[in-house]
């Protein structure tokens, strides 16, 4: 085809992936060490190109009892240690994870399938930044407002997803070792790479042995995890089928467990609102991470005197969407995670084609191997619609309107979910009345997917319960704290 | 390069009659227009910006960018050497490289649009800065007569100062009105037109709805051009601020059928930084924006930056300044 004169052509510009050095397998990081696994294996791949990048061992019980129980002697000194010494580690594991930066966001690239863009710009930065904040915290917990001399809980089981495996999984150690807990953290199954890394991070950082212990596997580890009778705290971020499989494992018990889950997040846009950034929102709400994110704007309510306009504009921008190789610094949208998860994605748009709505893509060109899912809208969206109702967990944004303020908020608060929501107005009283309106955890306004470790995160309903970040997400790793 | 406004309004414009008809229909068109949220235009500014051009991207983008120079001297010490120079290096920016591209124009006080012109003839474009640049002090007479003298004295291309402080006072009508007229006096002799470019001086508008309401208001008047800053305002050109007028054009293309093009200029020093524009320019407004004749960089010291990237990357090694002439 002959090339226009004035078309831009990006280059490929990669980022090396000679910064990371993969193993060929891995054992588990279990009291300080890595050790085989009493149990067999499996394979992590890069959901890029489907190659396998290594060999991951799947915890037993007995190795998950094992890691418990280097976790329970070692609770006995970190509890004790001074939260001054404590915060020492954990400042000290910071600046490490900013320090090997890169290598993290490669590695986290290669094996999740996200652009290197969001790894090292979003995902890196903010795990760095929750470490710095809770080291701040672990000094002066008694003055947190959550008792006078708050203590630990003693072993946290952690099981943690996908979709951000280092965030996630400094989401869940950061307040927990500030707190004076010691972990037994499992990542998924399809990412475990920087969370095996990050292991190598806490033998670099000489953190006591037995403190963070890193277990992989599948649904059967992280059900040895919960369900061991010498964790004393459960924290789960993932489905919300999962959840309360969690949620009816621990009952009856001591344990404490905080949950975060799916969402159906409503990204609300007013008439009079700034319709280019609310543009820009609509896009980072929905095709940040392949739209692999639990409060994603999945749902975008805009009212109906400017929905043309603003889906004219919506089109638009998601034609300069750039997908592909994830390491390419100009790639915006990588690779789905897995091949399960993209039969989801097809599963569910297949009922949205079934159901009536009008599904909308942009040209583009996919690679042959590995999974990949074109961004996609679906307009004439209903709340009947099931493509409205379900978590679809990517690209693909379902588009509803509304007439007046509180018939937006009527469908926003009609699901059983409620972690997030976006709401764009140029009227600040408006978006106050509108943050008092929706039942959701978090409400951004005039932006989208903004996360700061400062603020707590969590859900209502079917969304989870319990918070993290911020001081709010202190409590979750105290005992009797509440806020 | 078109040199000729239509002596008739764009019959995509004549829908918009009934906004400019008076004072009261303009402001309430300008203040209905959406909103800026400046803390997501900024952010997206910046997303554009870790856009990665390498290799035959960057080299593409080199040469385009040279050619988008509106390579610009506005000193009082500017003299007829001075000028007659910078013609020189206009013509071939590279005089150890054939093959590199002039620029755009050059852009000059209008006292001085005839050195250059003897330099560059036609094969160059000149502009002249005019309208008690760069305050736009001064009355509307003077004005008109200082455009004039540009385009006697044989100026391709007229860059107009509005007066911000009737823009400010929210007199939209008096700087439309000024628009047109400055318009009016760029006709020559024989029908066709100097061809325009209005400069808002976006740092003394703050505002990026300012920057949006003063984009329509320009276009509405029938400018050819928008462009940023004179250069002697702090901050002049910035890439949130040119993201803003890039939307304008975009969308006021897709409501009357005219397309209408945009300069930013003064702050721009290096490649890296035109490289950011360019990449702006074609995710924002789009590909037809990425010509000459609908982008400029008004920028002195630009040149030579893209100049030594255009050779470190032909030949692999950097040369030093000394190997790049002086404006």
């Amino acid at each position: 085809m002959p090339k226009k004169s004035n078309t831009f052509e990006y280059a490929p510009a990669p980022e090396s992936r000679s910064i990371v050095d993969i193993k060929a397998s891995y054992g588990l990081f279990i009291d300080g060490e890595f050790v085989d696994g009493r149990g067999s294996s499996f394979k992590t791949i890069n959901p890029a190109t489907e190659e396998t990048l290594a060999e991951i061992a799947e915890a037993s019980d007995a190795d998950v009892d094992l890691a418990v129980k280097a976790a329970r002697r070692a609770f006995r000194g970190w509890s004790r240690m001074s939260g001054k010494e404590r915060a020492k580690y954990l400042f000290r594991i910071a600046r490490i994870i900013q320090e090997r930066g890169r290598e993290l966001a490669v590695l986290e690239s290669i094996d999740n399938g996200k652009p290197i863009k969001e790894s090292r710009d979003v995902d890196v930065p903010i795990v760095a930044a929750h470490f710095f904040y809770y080291a701040g915290w672990a000094d002066k917990l008694e003055h947190a407002g959550l008792g006078a001399n708050p203590q630990p809980l003693g072993v946290a089981g952690q099981v943690i997803p996908w979709n951000f495996p280092l965030l996630m999984l400094a989401w869940k150690i950061a307040p927990a070792l500030a707190c004076g807990n010691t972990v037994v953290l499992k990542p998924a199954e399809t990412t475990p790479l920087t969370a095996l890394l990050f292991a190598e991070i806490c033998q670099q950082a000489d953190l006591p042995p037995g403190v963070v212990n890193i277990v992989t596997g599948a649904g059967s580890t992280g059900q040895a995890i919960v369900s061991h009778p010498d964790v004393d705290k459960v924290a789960f971020t993932g489905s919300t089928d999962v959840g309360k499989a969690i949620a009816r494992a621990v009952a009856g018990t001591d344990k404490k467990v905080t949950l975060e889950l799916g969402g159906k997040a409503a990204n609300i846009v007013f008439d009079d609102a700034a319709i280019d950034q609310a543009v820009e929102g609509i896009v980072n709400g929905i095709f940040f991470n392949q739209g692999h994110v639990c409060c994603a704007g999945s749902r975008l309510l805009v009212q109906e005197s400017i929905a043309d306009e603003l889906l004219t504009k919506l089109k638009r921008r998601m034609g300069t969407l750039r997908v592909g190789d994830p390491l390419d610094k100009n790639t915006d949208i990588g690779a789905i995670n897995s091949a399960e998860q993209l039969a989801r994605i097809r599963e569910l748009t297949g009922i949205g084609d079934a159901e009536g709505a009008d599904r909308w893509s942009p040209a583009c060109d996919l690679p042959s191997a590995g999974f990949w899912f074109a961004p996609t809208i679906f307009t004439g969206v209903t709340q009947a619609h099931r493509i409205a109702r379900e978590e679809i967990f990517g690209p693909v944004l379902s588009v509803l309107t509304f007439r007046t303020p509180a018939e937006a908020v009527e469908k926003a608060n009609n699901t059983p979910y409620g972690l997030s929501a976006g709401v764009w107005t140029e009227k600040g009283s408006r978006i106050l009345h509108m943050a008092s309106e929706l039942r959701a955890g978090v409400v951004w306004a005039n932006t989208f997917n903004k996360f700061d470790p400062a603020s707590p995160f969590g859900g209502y309903k079917e969304s989870g319960y319990g918070r993290e970040g911020g001081r709010q997400g202190l409590a979750a790793y105290l005992k009797g704290a509440s806020l | 390069m078109p040199t000729t406004a239509p002596t008739d309004p764009h019959p995509g414009l004549a829908a918009y009659s009934e906004v400019t008809a008076s004072e009261a229909s303009l402001r309430r068109f300008l203040h209905g227009l959406p909103g800026v949220d400046q803390v997501g235009a900024e952010a997206r500014a910046a997303g554009l910006g870790t856009r990665s051009i390498k290799t035959t991207a960057k080299a593409w983008a080199i040469d385009l960018a040279i050619r988008m120079v509106d390579l610009t001297t506005l000193e009082g010490q500017d003299t007829p050497g001075k000028v007659r120079a910078l013609g020189a290096k206009a013509l071939h920016p590279d005089p150890a490289d054939p093959s590199c591209p002039s620029t755009a124009a050059v852009c000059v006080y209008g006292d001085l649009v005839g050195e250059v012109k003897a330099i560059v003839g036609d094969r160059v474009n000149v502009a002249a800065v005019a309208t008690a640049f760069p305050s736009g002090r001064a009355s509307m007479a003077i004005k008109l007569a200082d455009t004039r003298d540009a385009v006697a004295a044989g100026a391709d291309e007229i860059d107009m100062v509005i007066d911000r402080g009737a823009f400010l006072a929210g007199h939209y009508l008096q700087v439309f009105e000024e628009i047109v007229a400055v318009r009016e006096a760029c006709a020559r002799p024989d029908g066709t037109h100097a061809h325009l470019k209005v400069i808002f001086e976006t740092g003394e508008l703050q505002t990026y709805d300012n920057v949006r309401r003063a984009s329509w208001l320009a276009m509405l008047a029938g400018t050819d051009f928008i462009k940023t800053s004179t250069g002697k305002v702090q901050p002049a050109a910035t890439l949130p601020v040119t993201l803003v007028m890039l939307e304008a054009v975009r969308d006021f293309r897709e409501a009357t059928g005219v397309q209408i093009g945009v300069k930013p200029a003064g702050g721009i020093k290096t490649t890296k930084d035109a490289i950011k524009y360019l990449v702006m320019v074609n995710e924002i407004a789009g590909e037809d924006w990425l010509d000459p004749d609908w982008f400029r960089f008004g920028a002195s010291t630009l040149l030579n930056d893209l100049l030594m990237q255009r050779t470190k990357l032909t030949t692999g090694r950097y040369s030093g300044p000394d190997y790049f002439t002086l404006d």
